[in-house]
């Protein structure tokens, strides 16, 4: 499409679809309509809501504070678009340029965007998981039955997995009263994106919190009684914990599964993109028509090497979903790239945790400013004597500087004086990640190599 | 040879329109002459340094640049520590957390929100008391006494010392101004025994509510017993101190430079008198367009610092001028136009980073009362003199008088 008016033509009459109606799919056909695109938009989404927002699903929700029913996101602009909400897209025809529906129609386009994103990782034993009581957290479905449950006050509540979620999820069971017990298999909460020295902050700040913490432990069943309602759970070390409430908080799946024999570059890891979101065909040849946003892309990021980055962030889906829709709808030349330094914020026990770059990326942690034992300070890490990420404790106002640091690929560890160095932030540390070859639920940010192919990942789960 | 940047800021003749100097002063964003100040006048780079962890606000660990003449004079008379303007983490965010308790979210969401209804009636009674519409002063009689009113609400000021306080802050309030004419012995003695006797008088009443407290700023404050601990006596009258200056000479200028601005601009008043929601977006253009702070000075890098290409020194004094990154044109479209309809408002009139404007929620409130109020109720007013006779200030720019006509005050 160039230099012949069927750009133009496109931006008249052209047939968009967008395939996932949430952030990333609303904010890019916003942002469609910002850019003067005059044709035809279907918006097509498996879930029956119109876009909500997520993050305060394991917040302001859990806590009673807000209803899930009351979650939608502001609409910043007016988007004129047919919606198809409660139908799952089966299948796309990439030379005929449909997608396929669950209710047997298909939709024809000229540009397509996925955005799809990822679902919860269930309790992979099925019996189990069907148990009454036993939660994951993705949807506004999942918050709503689960805030129910928290409210009908369950004498223990059982966190499996100490990701962000899951963090979040024990930190609204304290503020709410309920006991609490965590088990995660890695050393520490946060251990996967931020590594063992903030892990172990992050460990602490929950013991204080009265949650009955357990690291370097499995849950390997979960048990019913006789009605079928979740009555214990096992773990690895022997222990029994007796719970009425099991929420699975493992990480996610990208929802790919749609695309399979399609012929595009999707997999487990996701859609593979450029850093203008134009999605790779199988044979890494970049395509011109099918984008893809949010949290279902890996895209390169020319921070981190080009290395192909996905990322499960706010922020991510958004800043994505602009670029697509801008290069939706303009020549090669201007087509903008996808550079974003990644940033990631959760509140948990009252402490406001935001992260800029790719901590998960560091082999090395210096606390630039305040101290570990206060809870509250900012770690910046390193790799290969360079700045990769920073991590802040209640110190957020602080991250526009680090991220400037990161952007500049500035030297690690950084030997300039700042306000509030104590004595430990003189020597880096190890930043004691786990074996990145062990899949783990926590990192929100995965870093999936320099190939746009995906065919020979095979997921091994974590339990 | 040209006066140099510096003297042409702080020069009383500019006082008036000072952004032709800082348009000069853009054109090399960071401006350093002999041993003085760097002086830092573009948006992005002002933002930077306001969020860098290089610079340090701290009063006391930082020695001084010899030729900085905004370097305060040595506070040994008042014989208070710091207060957390010019402290830094951890002692500055321990302090604030501590002061933001009783006075904003989490934990007191409603304090601000709870002063509207006595807002309304200070203002209402302010203007009330004006007299005669034909020729009145709004700096003697409305935009000084309302913001000293309000903070001894806040603090809980008993009603019937809120005369004396007034005493004592105008007192203060001109030692911040030197009036070249006066004395400065006088003035400085002057304001030495008002700081003496503030300090006096509030050092009593923390005691008082120690004993009694009731559910003002200064009762909570006092009885303190959070995760920080409490304050000491000296922490707290600092901080008491700090919340009357921070927030007296500030909206003091906010709402006379506002209605300056809004008689200049009579659609803008025309359409706040129509519609009082107005004022939001109005309050938000002002602090771009004519900042009560114009610049702050006062800080320290402690390490070298790279700007555009600059190395400013480990240990070198700042000014960073805020009006002229309000006014930068690669930040702000026409940015000498006032414009309520502007949607990118993201002003440094407030501040950025760690210190930015803690009364900020409370600073908008007062002056959107003060302005859809003063337009709805004052019938066709106009300018006696403009420009109007200025502080002397540089730092805090306003005008010292405002002269104005009217043909009636309405109910
Ligand atoms: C509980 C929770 C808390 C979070 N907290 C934070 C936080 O604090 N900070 C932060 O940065 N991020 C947070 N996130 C992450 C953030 O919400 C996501 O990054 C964001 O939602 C990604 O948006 P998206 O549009 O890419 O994907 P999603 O929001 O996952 O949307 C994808 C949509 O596509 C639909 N879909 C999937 N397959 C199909 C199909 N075949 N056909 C049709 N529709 C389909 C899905 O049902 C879904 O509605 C949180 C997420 C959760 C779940
Ligand atoms: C129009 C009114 C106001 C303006 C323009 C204003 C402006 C500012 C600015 C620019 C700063 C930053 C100073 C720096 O970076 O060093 C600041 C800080 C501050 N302001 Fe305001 N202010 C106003 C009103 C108020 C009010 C009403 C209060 C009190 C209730 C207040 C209390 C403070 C305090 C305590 C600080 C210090 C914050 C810190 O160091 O963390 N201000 N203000």
């Amino acid at each position: 499409m160039s230099g012949d008016g069927s750009l133009e033509r496109f931006r008249r009459e052209g047939r968009v679809v967008v395939v996932g109606a949430s952030l990333a799919g609303l904010r890019a056909a916003e942002t469609l309509r910002e850019k003067g695109f005059a044709g035809s938009l279907t918006m097509i989404g498996d879930e029956p809501h119109e876009p909500y927002d997520r993050p305060p699903l394991s917040k302001t929700v859990l806590l009673g504070r807000a209803a899930a029913e009351r979650t939608a996101l502001p609409r910043l602009k007016e988007v004129d678009a047919t919606w198809r909400l409660g139908v799952a897209a089966t299948g796309l025809d990439m030379a005929g340029r449909r997608v396929r529906l669950t209710d047997g129609d298909e939709v024809p386009y000229d540009r397509l965007l996925i955005a799809t994103g990822v679902r919860a990782r269930p309790w992979p034993r099925e019996a189990e998981a069907e148990l009454d009581g036993v939660f994951v957290l993705r949807t506004r479905d999942d918050g709503a039955a689960l805030a129910r449950r928290l409210a009908a006050g369950p004498k223990r509540v059982l966190v499996v997995g100490a990701g962000f979620t899951g963090s979040e999820i024990a930190a609204a069971c304290r503020e709410r009263g309920l006991a609490v017990t965590v088990a995660e298999r890695g050393a520490s909460p946060l251990v996967g994106a931020l590594g063992g020295v903030v892990g172990a902050v992050a460990a602490d700040l929950q013991r204080r919190h009265g949650v009955d913490l357990r690291c370097g432990v499995m849950v390997t069943a979960l048990e019913g009684d006789a009605a079928g309602r979740v009555r214990a759970a096992r773990l690895s070390d022997g222990s029994t914990v007796e719970t009425d409430v099991v929420v699975v908080s493992l990480g996610a799946t990208r929802n790919t599964e749609w695309l399979a024999g399609s012929g595009l570059g999707a997999g487990p890891r996701g859609i593979a993109c450029d850093a203008g979101c134009r999605a790779f065909d199988i044979r890494g040849i970049v395509t011109d028509d099918v984008f893809a946003a949010g949290d279902v892309a890996r895209c390169p990021h020319p921070l981190f090497g080009y290395q192909f980055l996905s990322l499960e962030h706010w922020g991510n889906a958004v800043s994505q979903a602009r670029v697509a829709a801008h290069n939706m709808l303009s020549e090669s030349t201007d087509r903008i790239p996808h550079l974003e330094v990644p940033a990631f914020w959760s509140s948990q026990f009252g402490v406001n945790i935001k992260s800029v770059g790719v901590p998960s990326l560091g082999t090395e942690i210096l606390i630039a400013q305040g101290s570990l034992e206060e809870r509250r300070f900012v770690g910046v890490y390193g790799y290969q004597g360079r700045i990769i990420g920073a991590v802040s404790f209640d110190q957020a106002r602080w991250l526009p500087f680090y991220q400037e640091l990161i952007e500049t690929t500035a030297p690690f560890p950084p030997e300039f004086a700042t306000v509030d160095r104590r004595a430990e932030g003189r020597r880096p540390l190890d930043a004691d990640f786990p074996d990145p070859s062990v899949p783990t639920h926590g990192p929100t940010v995965t870093l999936s190599g320099y190939s746009p192919a995906d065919r020979r990942m095979t997921f091994t789960p974590a339990h | 040879m040209t006066p140099s940047p510096l003297h042409q800021i702080l020069d009383y003749a500019n006082r008036a329109d000072p952004y032709p100097i800082y348009e000069e002063l853009r054109r090399t964003p960071v401006h350093h002459e002999g041993d003085g100040p760097y002086v830092v006048s573009t948006y992005h780079e002002i933002l930077g340094l306001l969020h860098d962890p290089r610079v340090s606000s701290d009063s006391r660990t930082v020695a001084r640049t010899p030729h900085d003449p905004l370097a305060e004079p040595d506070q040994q008379e008042s014989a208070l520590p710091p207060s957390f303007l010019r402290l830094d983490p951890p002692e500055h965010d321990r302090l604030r957390r501590m002061t933001n308790r009783p006075f904003g979210p989490p934990h007191s969401p409603h304090r601000v929100d709870g002063m509207r209804g006595e807002l309304r009636d200070i203002v209402t009674g302010l203007i009330d008391g004006i007299g005669d519409p034909d020729r009145f002063d709004l700096v003697d009689q409305f935009s000084y006494p309302f913001p000293v009113t309000v903070i001894c609400r806040l603090l809980g000021i008993p009603r019937e010392d809120e005369a004396r306080f007034h005493t004592w802050a105008d007192a203060i309030a001109a030692s911040l101004d030197p009036d070249p004419d006066a004395d400065p012995a006088e003035r400085g003695k002057g304001a030495h025994d008002a700081r003496m006797q503030l300090g006096m008088y509030l050092a009593g009443l923390i005691e008082e509510r120690r004993r009694n407290p009731g559910d003002d700023m200064l009762s909570a404050l006092a009885t303190a017993q959070g995760e920080d601990g409490s304050m000491t006596t000296m922490e707290l009258l600092s901080t008491a101190a700090l919340l009357l200056i921070a927030g007296h000479e500030t909206t003091v200028n906010l709402v006379t430079n506002g209605m300056l601005t809004l008689l200049r601009n009579p659609g803008s008043l025309q359409r706040l008198r129509a519609d009082h929601r107005l004022a939001v977006p109005i309050v938000e253009e002002l602090l771009r367009f004519e900042p009560p702070v114009q610049l702050v000075p006062q800080r320290v890098t402690l390490a070298d610092v790279e700007v555009r290409g600059v190395t400013i020194p480990k240990g070198s004094s700042l000014w960073l001028v805020l009006a002229s990154g309000n006014r930068d044109p690669r930040r702000f479209e026409n940015p000498d136009r006032f414009d309520p309809d502007r949607r990118d408002i993201q002003h440094l009139g407030l501040g950025s980073g760690i210190h930015s404007c803690f009364g900020a929620p409370l600073a908008r409130l007062e002056a959107q009362f003060a302005l859809s109020e003063l337009a709805r109720r004052l019938e066709n007013p106009r300018l006696l003199e403009d420009p109007p006779p200025y502080r002397r200030n540089a730092v805090l720019r306003g005008p010292r008088h405002l002269r104005i006509a009217c043909d009636g005050i309405r109910a």
